[in-house]
C-alpha cells in the first residue's frame, strides 16, 4: 500500500479505472458502416448511427462474441441473460440522445486482472464488462463546435475495475497487463493515440485505516498510460493537499491537462447525472450457448500470465526475461519460434532485448513489421557459435540482413565478414598494435591488467571485429608476458 | 363512376378488365382532394404534379401515408414544427414493400404530434374534421388517415397504432382499421413513439382491403430486430371462409358505466349478427383491465421520452435561433418545437423514469403489464377471439378534450390493451348513432391471427350494409 | 399531490425543454391529476411479478459482421440546420 505522509498524518489511496475498448470488427456495432479509422468527416454514417428518426438497431454477431472473448480472458462470468439498456443524455456528439448500453443484465460481471507489484501478485477485480455504442467526435473551435459522426456506433466495451489500486503505479501495471491481454486476444488496436483504447479514473483518498471511502473525483482526459499515472499523483497530491488545509473534496469531473501536468475542474453546468436507464426495446435479448462459449474460450490464446511462467519453467529465463518475452504476443510467438529452431532461449532472449529491440524502436516497428527472418536470426546466432563471425560483426550483420533480407550466409560470404582465426595474420595485427601503442604496453607490464582490454579493442579495430577475440587474447597475453 | 369511392379490390378488378386506368383513379383521388381536403384537412402534404409524375410512371394503386412514416426525399413531419422541413434520406421498409409493388405515393396525411392523441387536435397543422361532422374530432392519432378513406378522398392508407391509433380513428370515421400483431410489420423508418407498442396499421374501406394491404407490408424485415420471421398468409383468401363454430370471448370489462348507450346498443346487436353467423358468443372477464390506461401512460410515455430525446436541433428539423450555447440550444428547440401534449408526455415519461421514481412508476407498470398479457394468454386458451367496442363513445367535439388530458386518455381505454399485450386488433363499423355518427366494433384475436380477426370482421360485413355507407361531405 | 412545481422543472431539465412559467404551473396541475388516476396500480400486488418489456419471445437477433455502403455525405448533411463543410456545427458546448 502506498502511503502519503503530510503533517502528522498519512493518507492511502483508492484508485478505480474505466476502461474504452474499440472493438475490431468491420462494420459497427448496429449497423453496416465502415468502422476504419481516418475517412472524411460524415462519409461512414447511415441512418441509424447517425439516430435518424425511425431507423433501429440491429447488433453485430462478432461485436457482442469479441465482447465476450475479452470478458472470459479477464474470467469474468457471462450472464446467462444479457440485455442492452438505454443510457439518456443530452450531448451534440450523442446523435439519439441516448446511448444503447447495458445496464440491469450486462454481458458479464466478477473478473479480475492479476498485476505484479515489487514481484508481488494483486489482484485487481473486475466489476464488469459491457458492450456499448460509441459516440461521434467533437472539434472544438473558437466560438462553436463541429460533429463528424464516423465514429458514432463503433463498438465500445465498458472494462470497469474495482476501487481496488492503491497507487498509480498500480493502476499504470493495471493497464499495462489490461492491454497485453486484449493484444493478445486481438480483439481491438488498443491505440490511446487513434483513441482506440481510453481510460478515466476515479480516485478518493483517506487516512490510513479508515474505513469509508472518501470523496471520490473522476479524471478524464489522459492520453497515455504515463499520462494516467500523473494525473494520479498530481490528483493525490491535490487532494492531500485539500484535506491538510481543511478543505472539502468535491465530487467532480476533472479533466488532465498533460502540458501542464496538472488535472482541472470541468466547472460546467453539470446537470444531475440522471441517465434513466430502461431496456432497450428495440433489440430483443440475448444469451450465449454453451457450445458458443467453449468455442470462442478455444480461440483464446496462452495468455501472458501463464506464458510466462511456462517460459521460467522450460526455457529456464529469468522473470525479468520471462515477463518482456511475453509483454508482446509478437515477440513471445517470436522467441518460441526461434526457440524451435535454435535451442539456446538465453541467448535468444538477449538479443531480442538487445539489438532487434533497440532496431524496433528505432524503427517504430513490430517484431512482424521488422520482417527478420527466424531462420536469418537463429542462422547467424549458429555462425557466431561456430566461430564463423564474432559477436562484433553479428551486431552490425543483423542491420544488414533486416535492411536487406538477405541470409546471414550470403552477407558474410558477400562482405568477407569470417572472423580471423589464422594465427600469422593475428600476430600481424598484435605486432604492429604493440609497436604504436608504446604507452599501454608498459602500463600493462606495469601491473594494469585492464589495460590487455584496451589493446584488444585496437586490435579488433583493426582487423574490423573480425580476429577471433579468444585468440588475440591468448597471443596478446604471450607476447607481453 | 366514381372511381375514388371504390374499394382497390375493386379497382384492381377494373384494371385487369382494362377499363380504367391507374391515371384515371389518381386523377379522380386529386378531384376528390380539391373538393373535400380544404374542409377536412386530412391530408398535410400533397404535390399534384409529383403524384400525376409518379402515376404515369407507375402501374399500382395509389396509397396515402401516415407522416410519421419515413419516406425519402418527402416531408416527413410527425406534424410538429419540430421537424419542421425534415426530408428523411432513406424509405421505409414499408414504402420499399409498397414501391414493389408499384404503389403511387400519394402524400402525407394529418395526425396528433408525434401520434400523441385521441383526436388529430394536437397536429400543428391544425386539427383533421370528421367527414361524418365536420364539427367532430376524426379520432387519432390516424386521424388523417381515417378521414381520407372514409371521405374517398384515399382508396386505402397506412397508419399506426401505439395504443388504438388505427383502430380508434377507423372507428369514428366508419372504416375498416387494422393494428397487425407486434412484429408482423416492420417498424424500420416508423418515427417511434413508444417502440414496444408501435406497429404500422392499415386503414381501408373493407376488410378485404386490409387483407391484401396487410400482405404486401407484412414480413420479415433485417432491419428491424424486433420484426418475426415467419411466413405471411395470403389473407385475402383465408378470410373467405366462414365462422361457423369460432368461439368469441364477450368480455364484461369493455361495457362499462358511463360508456355511450347507442354504442353499447351497436356492439350487442353485432355480437347477436356474429352468432347468427356460426360464432358462439361467451361472456368472459379480463380482470385487469382497469389498469391498462395507467400502465400505457406510463410505459408508452417513458419509451416515448426517449425516443423524443434525438429532436435536439444538430441534425435535422428546428433549430432554435435565439439560442445561446448548446443546452440553450436544446431547450429553446425543444421548448419552441413540441406542442404541449408532446411537452407534458415526454416529462410525464422522464419523470417515470428519474431516479427515485423508476421502481415505483416505471417498473411497476411493467409488471402490471404483465397481468394484463396473461389475461389475454389464458382467454385465447379458450376463445378465438374477443368482440369489444372499439371506444366508448362516438367522434366527440373539436375542443372538448383539449384542456383535459386524463380525459382524452380514457377514449383509449378498449384500444390500449391490444398494444400492451402485443396481439393484433381491427375495427370495424357496425352500426350508426341517431346523428349518424359510426360506432366502431373490436376484434382482438391472437398473436400473428390476423386471419381470423379479418375473417370475422369479413363475414360480419358480408352479411350486414355498414361499410357501404358513405358520408355527405 | 403526486407532483409539484420543481419536479416538474427538474423533469423538464432532464428532457431539455424550456417552459415559461405559465407552462409550468398548467403541467403540474395536470400531471398530478394523471398521476393520481396512475395511482391505482397501487392495488396490485406486484411482488412476484415479473417485468414485461416487450411481448416478443424472441432471442438472440443478430447480423453478421459485413460492411454496407453508408450513406452519401450530401445524403447526410442536407438536412443540416448549420454545417461547416461535411460536419455539423452547432454553438458552444461548455458555458
Amino acid at each position: 500500500m502506498e502511503q502519503e505522509e503530510a503533517g502528522d498524518m498519512t493518507y492511502e489511496t483508492v484508485i478505480g479505472l474505466e476502461v474504452h475498448l474499440q472493438l475490431k470488427t468491420k462494420s459497427k456495432v448496429f449497423c453496416g458502416c465502415s468502422t476504419n479509422f481516418g475517412a472524411e468527416p460524415n462519409t461512414q454514417v447511415c441512418p441509424v448511427c447517425l439516430g435518424f428518426p425511425g431507423s433501429l438497431p440491429v447488433l453485430n454477431r462478432d461485436a457482442l462474441q469479441l465482447a465476450a472473448k475479452v470478458a472470459i480472458a479477464l474470467d469474468c462470468k457471462i450472464a446467462p441473460k444479457i440485455r442492452f439498456d438505454r443510457k439518456n443524455y443530452f450531448y451534440p456528439d450523442l446523435p439519439k440522445a441516448y446511448q444503447i448500453s447495458q445496464f440491469g443484465h450486462p454481458l458479464s460481471h466478477h473478473g479480475y486482472l492479476p498485476i505484479f507489484i515489487d514481484g508481488k501478485e494483486k489482484r485487481i477485480n473486475i466489476t464488469r464488462v459491457h458492450l456499448e455504442e460509441d459516440t461521434g467526435k467533437l472539434f472544438h473551435e473558437k466560438d462553436h463546435s463541429l460533429i463528424d459522426f464516423n465514429r458514432s456506433g463503433t463498438p465500445l466495451l465498458e472494462i470497469v475495475s474495482e476501487p481496488d489500486m492503491s497507487s498509480p503505479d498500480e493502476a499504470h501495471a493495471y493497464l499495462t497487463a489490461l492491454k497485453s491481454i486484449l493484444e493478445y486476444i486481438d480483439v481491438s488496436d488498443c491505440s490511446m493515440e487513434e483513441g482506440s483504447l481510453r481510460c478515466d479514473a476515479n480516485i478518493s483518498i483517506r487516512k490510513q485505516g479508515a474505513k469509508e471511502l472518501g470523496t471520490k473525483t473522476e479524471i478524464k482526459n489522459m492520453n497515455s498510460f504515463k499520462a494516467v499515472r500523473a494525473a494520479l499523483q498530481y490528483e493525490i497530491d491535490r487532494q492531500v493537499d485539500m484535506l491538510e488545509s481543511g478543505q472539502r473534496i468535491v465530487q467532480e469531473t476533472r479533466l488532465y491537462d498533460a502540458a501542464k501536468d496538472i488535472t482541472e475542474s470541468m466547472r460546467s453546468k453539470e446537470e444531475a447525472h440522471d441517465y434513466r436507464y430502461f431496456p432497450e426495446p428495440d433489440l430483443v435479448p440475448f444469451d450465449f450457448e454453451k457450445k458458443l462459449l467453449e468455442e470462442i474460450k478455444k480461440q483464446i490464446p496462452e495468455l501472458p500470465e501463464p506464458r510466462k511462467n511456462r517460459f521460467i519453467k522450460d526455457y529456464k529465463l529469468s522473470d525479468y526475461d520471462a515477463a518482456i518475452m511475453v509483454s508482446e504476443k509478437g515477440i513471445a510467438d517470436y522467441f518460441e519460434e526461434c526457440v524451435k529452431a535454435y535451442n539456446k532461449p538465453k541467448i535468444i532472449a538477449n538479443w531480442l532485448m538487445g539489438d532487434v529491440s533497440a532496431y524496433m524502436k528505432e524503427q517504430g516497428l513490430t517484431i512482424n513489421e521488422l520482417g527478420l527472418k527466424v531462420e536469418h536470426l537463429t542462422g547467424m546466432l549458429r555462425m557466431i557459435d561456430a566461430a564463423t563471425i564474432t559477436g562484433k560483426v553479428a551486431k552490425t550483420l543483423l542491420n544488414n540482413i533486416i535492411k536487406t533480407g538477405t541470409s546471414p550466409e550470403a552477407l558474410v560470404k558477400e562482405k568477407g565478414l569470417e572472423q580471423i582465426s589464422d594465427t600469422g595474420e593475428i600476430e600481424k595485427a598484435i605486432d604492429s598494435v604493440i609497436l604504436e601503442n608504446q604507452k599501454m604496453v608498459s602500463d600493462f607490464k606495469g601491473g594494469r591488467d585492464n589495460a590487455i582490454m584496451a589493446l584488444m579493442g585496437k586490435v579488433m579495430a583493426k582487423t574490423k571485429g573480425k580476429a577471433n577475440p579468444k585468440k588475440v587474447n591468448e597471443i596478446l597475453r604471450r607476447k607481453l608476458t | 363512376m366514381e372511381l375514388n369511392r371504390l374499394s382497390a379490390h375493386e379497382l384492381m378488378g377494373l384494371l385487369d378488365k382494362g377499363d380504367i386506368s391507374h391515371v384515371d383513379i389518381c386523377n379522380s383521388i386529386i378531384d376528390s382532394i380539391d373538393k373535400k381536403d380544404k374542409s377536412l384537412n386530412a391530408i398535410v402534404n400533397f404535390d399534384k404534379g409529383k403524384v400525376l409524375e409518379r402515376a404515369n410512371a407507375q402501374k399500382g394503386l395509389p396509397v396515402f401515408i401516415k407522416d410519421n412514416i419515413c419516406v425519402k426525399d418527402e416531408l416527413t413531419t410527425c406534424s410538429s414544427n419540430i421537424l419542421k422541413g425534415f426530408r428523411p434520406p432513406y424509405n421505409a421498409t414499408v414504402i420499399e414493400k409498397l414501391l414493389n409493388r408499384n404503389a403511387i405515393l400519394m402524400g402525407k396525411t394529418n395526425m396528433d404530434e408525434f401520434a400523441f392523441g385521441s383526436s388529430t387536435e394536437t397536429s400543428c397543422y391544425g386539427t383533421t374534421k370528421n367527414p361524418w361532422d365536420l364539427e367532430r374530432i376524426p379520432g387519432g392519432s390516424s386521424g388523417g388517415s381515417a378521414a381520407c378513406v372514409a371521405a374517398d378522398e384515399a382508396i386505402w392508407a397506412l397508419g399506426s397504432d401505439t395504443g388504438g391509433s388505427v383502430r380508434q380513428p377507423a372507428g369514428l370515421c366508419g372504416v375498416v382499421g387494422l393494428k397487425p400483431t407486434y412484429g408482423r410489420v416492420s417498424r424500420y423508418g416508423l418515427i417511434a413513439f413508444a417502440s414496444s407498442l408501435d406497429q404500422i396499421g392499415t386503414l381501408t374501406k373493407d376488410t378485404e382491403d386490409a387483407a391484401i394491404l396487410l400482405k404486401i407490408i407484412s414480413g420479415h424485415d433485417p432491419m428491424d430486430s424486433t420484426s418475426v420471421d415467419r411466413p405471411v398468409p395470403d389473407y385475402a383468401k383465408l378470410i373467405k371462409k366462414d365462422i361457423k363454430g369460432l368461439k368469441l370471448g364477450i368480455p364484461k370489462e369493455y361495457f362499462i358505466e358511463g360508456m355511450d348507450k347507442e354504442v353499447k346498443q351497436s356492439v350487442l346487436d353485432a355480437i347477436k349478427k356474429l352468432e347468427s353467423l356460426g360464432a358462439a358468443c361467451e361472456n368472459i372477464s379480463l380482470p385487469h383491465t382497469e389498469y391498462a390506461v395507467a400502465v400505457y401512460y406510463l410505459v408508452a410515455t417513458a419509451e416515448a421520452s426517449s425516443n423524443l430525446a434525438r429532436f435536439d436541433g444538430v441534425q435535422y428539423g428546428l433549430r432554435s435561433s435565439q439560442a445561446k450555447g448548446v443546452i440553450d440550444m436544446h431547450k429553446k428547440t425543444r421548448g419552441e418545437g413540441f406542442g404541449d401534449e408532446a411537452k407534458r408526455r415526454i416529462i410525464l415519461g422522464a419523470f417515470a423514469l428519474s431516479s427515485g421514481y423508476y421502481d415505483a412508476y416505471y417498473l411497476r407498470a411493467l409488471k402490471v403489464r404483465t397481468l394484463i398479457k396473461k389475461d389475454f394468454e389464458d382467454a385465447f386458451k379458450k376463445y378465438d377471439a374477443i368482440i369489444t367496442p372499439t371506444s366508448p363513445t362516438p367522434a366527440f367535439k373539436i375542443g372538448e378534450k383539449t384542456e383535459d388530458p386524463l380525459t382524452m386518455y380514457l377514449c383509449d381505454i378498449f384500444t390500449i390493451s391490444a398494444n400492451l399485450a402485443g396481439i393484433p386488433g381491427v375495427s370495424m363499423p357496425c352500426g350508426f348513432t341517431k346523428s349518424n355518427l359510426p360506432v366502431g366494433l373490436q376484434i382482438l384475436g391472437k398473436a400473428f391471427d390476423e386471419e381470423t380477426i379479418l375473417r370475422i370482421a369479413y363475414n360480419y360485413e358480408q352479411g350486414t350494409e355498414w361499410s357501404k355507407r358513405k358520408p355527405g361531405i | 399531490m403526486s407532483i409539484n412545481k420543481d419536479t416538474v422543472k427538474y423533469t423538464a431539465a432532464l428532457g431539455r425543454i424550456e417552459l415559461s412559467e405559465k407552462e409550468i404551473e398548467h403541467f403540474t396541475g395536470q400531471l398530478d391529476k394523471i398521476l393520481d388516476y396512475v395511482h391505482k396500480l397501487k392495488k396490485v400486488d406486484v411482488s412476484k411479478l415479473a417485468p414485461t418489456s416487450h411481448v416478443l419471445e424472441m432471442k438472440n437477433v443478430y447480423r453478421d459482421d459485413k460492411v454496407k455502403p453508408s450513406l452519401p455525405v450530401d445524403e447526410v448533411m442536407k438536412n443540416a440546420p448549420a454545417r461547416e463543410r461535411n460536419l455539423f456545427k452547432v454553438g458552444k458546448i461548455i458555458e
